[in-house]
Parts: structure tokens; C-alpha cells; sequence
């Protein structure tokens, strides 16, 4: 699992890892948490053009719907395959296996950091 | 009036202690989910599940009219039900719409539990009122008085059965093994008045998942000491705390209709395919027999149940297509979680059920296959 220290939030509950000009994306635990057991998520295609701020896949849960938007600018470069058999993993493991896509990116956005994103869902 | 503010269960703190995660439901805050949903689903199917009902509304019609008065004011020949059984029946309105669906238990000559939806417990009283006037019987509000919680699955029975301290109320023999011989013979739809540890408890084999299992009504205080002597006597056997996510797609699998999705004041029984309940041969009148005797009361549309493939789910208020019409509209959907498979029900014009389906899934087309209903029934 990734260093929560270590990613960047939005807040619409997603999160960013950046390693060189790749920004790996997916949702928080508090979003998990909030969409119950994750059973069905679509992903964008690998080499779509995607825009920060555009709604770019969903997450199904038993009771809900939750839309997945893009944190960043870039291309997709890879879609985690794994959470079509098993969208579990979301639940499980949020910030690591859990993980959705990866984006090229031309720059980082300025996004939250984890005290400030703390502060939006209320954890302590 | 009820008070506006949602009201929280008297087991509120057992469950915020199981780290239950909370919603508002007909006016009161009740455990959503503990675990997670789809681990409770599958509890209840293989083991067994425990649910606070807290929030059901308890309503005592009694007096020497009593039955006569049910009979006048529901769709069910109440009079005919014997004492120890109950009787799941609907309140209409004179339109032969469902005002709300009812389980009714006879506990005496003279007396009835109506048990009512949280969200309609205000409407049910009121009509009950109006419409036991002129008949010696009398309308009381318990839910205040009565709580409620439920043990459901295939070891429901063999959990209840641990606990010590019951006996059959109002019974020569009050020993725990004639407490257990009576709930092993006890058959569906049927109840006895209890007493545990001396307080009365109402043991009903009746439920809401499509699973054997028991309701127990009693007093609020009662609630947190029984709910924890079952969970600490079922756990080793499986059983687990269920919220009202997994109620809700245990119900819905089972093919049982929800209020405000399936039923609604402006659907008829035979629409939501309770037909079976309009008993022409029923002596008295009631409101709404001639609405519901009538032959538009079938309705143009009808409910009936979708599945489709993959893992997508039709939810309540998506559009039903055959070709480019719209022919309908989902109003209870999920990924069936012990099917694998997308189950929806949904009301549908009637010449178009045998056409080929599609759900409008959020702009993308799912096939859809018109199924019977229950998706799901347990094996005899």
C-alpha cells in the first residue's frame, strides 16, 4: 500500500501518485467506505485522452453509483484488468492493488495534501 | 405526529459498537451495513442473519369488533385468520391503490397486530381510525412500546433454540423444552407469545429475506440483552449483524415487493402481482373492493421481474426499452449476489412484456430477459 503521507486528493474523494510524468489514480478509503461493497467498475480505455475534472468511469456498488472523475490531464497508459473479475480489491485495498488507471501526464495539478483532505472528510 | 427528527433504535449503541455504518430510513437512523453488504447477503443464505426492525410500526386493533373491523379495512379476511397466525395483507385506498403492505398477527379473539412500514406508520393509524368507526374496536399506536429485531436463514431456528430462559406464555408447561418443542413445530406464518427471563416476547416465523427464520417482538428495553445473548450463542454457528443494504437485496432476490418501489397508492395488487390476495368469495366489503374487482384494476402495467448478463445493475428509475419506446421503468435493481447476475423488477406495459427488453443504463443499452418471479427461492 502506498504512503498515505505520500499522495495528493481531490474532493471528489479520488487520489494521485505521481512517479515521473505517470500519475497513477483511484478512490480514497473514506470513498470506498461510503459506496459499500464495490461490485462493478468502468474504466476509460488505454490511450484515452482525459481531462481533470471530467467524469471517466463509475463505480457500482450494491446500493449506488458513484462516477469516477479524473483528477488529471494526460493519456491513459494502463487500466487495472484485475478489478473486472475481482472489484472487490477496491474495498480492500484502496490505495494499493485497488489502484484504477495510470495517466501520462503533461504536469501535475495542485491538489490536497492528506491533512487537508482529512479536514474535508472530518477524520481526525 | 410523529417527531420529525430521526429517531434511533434502542439498540443504536450495540450497533454503533459493531461498527455499523448508519442511514436514515422512514424517519428513523438504522444500521445500513456492519461487515459490508455483500458478507451479510451471503450470512442470511448460508447461515444466518440478525436485523433491528426497530424502526416497523405496531399497531393493536382490539376490542369485540375487532375482526370485523380488519375485515372492512384491509384487502385480507382477517376474520377467518386464527389466533397464532398472521396474515400478510394490504391497506387500499378507495382507488384500489396499496396504501401499504401489512403483516397482521391474531393474538386473541378480540385483538390483532398490524405491523405496518416505518415511513407509513402515521397514514396506517389514521386509516385504521377512520375506518374502525362504527365498529366496537379500538385503534392503539404502540411502536413506541414494541421493538422489534429478526433472526433469518437456514440456522435461524437451531440459534433460537440456544437461548436459555424462554417459555411458552400463558402455558401449563413453562419449561425451556417445551419452549423449543413448540418453536421446532412452530410452521410458517404462525407465532407464540413468549416469555424470556419472564418479560413477553412474540416469536413469529416470519421475515422479509426469502429464508426461514424468526421475528421477535418485545419491549425497546428488552432489545440490547436478547440481541446480545443471540449474537454471542449464533456467532460460532455464522450468524452476523445485517443492515438494511443486505434486507434490502435479500427481499429483492426473494421477490418481495418494497413500499414506495414496488407498491405505491397508485398500483393495484394484481399489478404488482399480489392478485392472490383479492379473495372475491370474502364476505364483508372493504375500501377499495370494487376498484380492485373491477376489470381495470389488472392495470396496463405489470410488474415483472428482468435478469440480464454481466454485472451491471438496472436500478429504480431507469427506463425500460423495447426498440426505441419506452415501455416501462425499473423499481428495485442489483447485481444479485447470489446469482452473479443483474436482477431488476420493474413495471412494464402488458403487450410489451413479451417483446424483446433493454434497460437504459445511464445512457448504454443492457438486454434484459423478462424472468419469473422469486429470482431466488431456498430449497424446500
Amino acid at each position: 500500500m502506498a504512503n498515505a503521507e505520500d499522495l495528493q486528493y481531490t474532493a471528489d474523494h479520488e487520489w494521485v501518485s505521481a512517479d515521473g510524468d505517470i500519475a497513477t489514480v483511484g478512490i480514497t478509503g473514506y470513498a470506498a467506505e461510503q459506496l459499500g461493497d464495490i461490485v462493478f467498475v468502468d474504466l476509460p480505455s488505454v490511450g484515452d485522452a482525459v481531462e481533470a475534472g471530467q467524469v471517466i468511469g463509475e463505480l457500482e456498488s450494491t446500493k449506488s453509483v458513484g462516477e469516477l472523475f479524473c483528477p488529471v490531464s494526460g493519456t491513459v497508459t494502463e487500466v487495472n484488468e484485475e478489478l473486472a473479475a475481482a472489484p472487490e480489491i477496491v474495498n480492500s485495498d484502496p490505495t494499493g492493488a485497488g489502484w484504477l488507471l495510470k495517466v501520462q501526464v503533461a504536469e501535475l495539478p495542485e491538489l490536497l495534501d492528506k491533512a487537508a483532505y482529512d479536514a474535508l472528510t472530518g477524520a481526525a | 405526529m410523529t417527531d420529525p427528527s430521526p429517531r434511533r433504535s434502542p439498540l443504536h449503541d450495540v450497533h454503533a459498537a459493531a461498527g455499523a455504518a448508519f442511514t436514515e430510513f422512514g424517519g428513523w437512523t438504522m444500521p445500513l451495513r456492519y461487515s459490508g453488504d455483500l458478507a451479510e447477503h451471503a450470512a442470511v443464505r448460508r447461515a444466518a442473519g440478525l436485523f433491528d426492525l426497530s424502526h416497523m410500526a405496531e399497531i393493536l386493533v382490539l376490542g369485540p369488533g375487532a375482526a370485523d373491523a380488519l375485515d372492512a379495512a384491509l384487502l385480507g379476511e382477517l376474520s377467518t385468520v386464527a389466533v397464532g397466525r398472521a396474515k400478510y395483507t394490504l391497506l387500499l385506498n378507495g382507488e384500489g391503490g396499496v396504501v401499504d403492505d401489512l403483516v397482521v398477527y391474531r393474538t386473541g379473539e378480540d385483538r390483532y397486530l398490524v405491523v405496518a412500514n416505518a415511513a407509513n406508520r402515521d397514514v396506517v393509524v389514521d386509516r385504521l381510525r377512520d375506518r374502525v368507526v362504527g365498529f366496537d374496536a379500538a385503534v392503539q399506536d404502540e411502536t413506541d412500546e414494541v421493538g422489534l429485531i429478526a433472526i433469518q436463514g437456514p440456522r435461524a431456528e437451531e440459534i433460537l433454540l440456544e437461548v436459555p430462559a424462554f417459555a411458552v406464555a400463558d402455558d401449563a408447561d413453562p419449561t425451556e423444552q417445551h419452549f423449543r418443542e413448540s418453536i421446532a413445530a412452530l410452521r410458517g406464518y404462525r407465532f407464540l407469545r413468549a416469555l424470556w427471563d419472564g418479560h413477553p416476547v412474540l416469536v413469529a416465523r416470519t421475515g422479509y429475506t426469502g429464508e426461514d427464520g424468526f421475528e421477535l417482538y418485545a419491549a425497546p428495553e428488552l432489545l440490547p440483552r436478547l440481541w446480545t445473548v443471540l449474537m454471542d450463542l449464533g456467532r460460532g454457528a455464522g450468524l452476523v449483524p445485517a443492515g438494511l443494504a443486505a434486507r434490502d437485496t435479500l427481499r429483492l432476490e426473494a421477490g418481495m415487493p418494497l413500499y414506495g418501489h414496488e407498491l405505491t397508492p397508485l398500483t393495484t395488487p394484481q399489478q404488482a402481482g399480489l392478485g392472490r390476495l383479492v379473495r372475491r368469495d370474502k364476505a364483508a366489503d372493504y375500501v377499495g373492493r370494487a376498484a380492485v374487482e373491477a376489470p381495470e384494476a389488472e392495470g396496463e402495467r405489470v410488474l415483472v421481474g428482468l435478469a440480464a448478463e454481466g454485472r451491471r445493475a438496472a436500478r429504480a428509475g431507469y427506463p425500460v426499452l423495447a426498440g426505441d419506446r419506452e415501455v416501462g421503468v425499473v423499481t428495485s435493481g442489483v447485481l444479485s449476489p447470489t446469482l452473479g447476475h443483474p436482477v431488476a423488477m420493474a413495471y412494464v406495459d402488458r403487450p410489451a412484456t413479451g417483446e424483446e427488453l433493454a434497460v437504459d443504463v445511464r445512457g448504454s443499452r443492457l438486454p434484459v430477459t423478462t424472468v419469473p418471479l422469486p429470482f431466488y427461492s431456498r430449497k424446500a
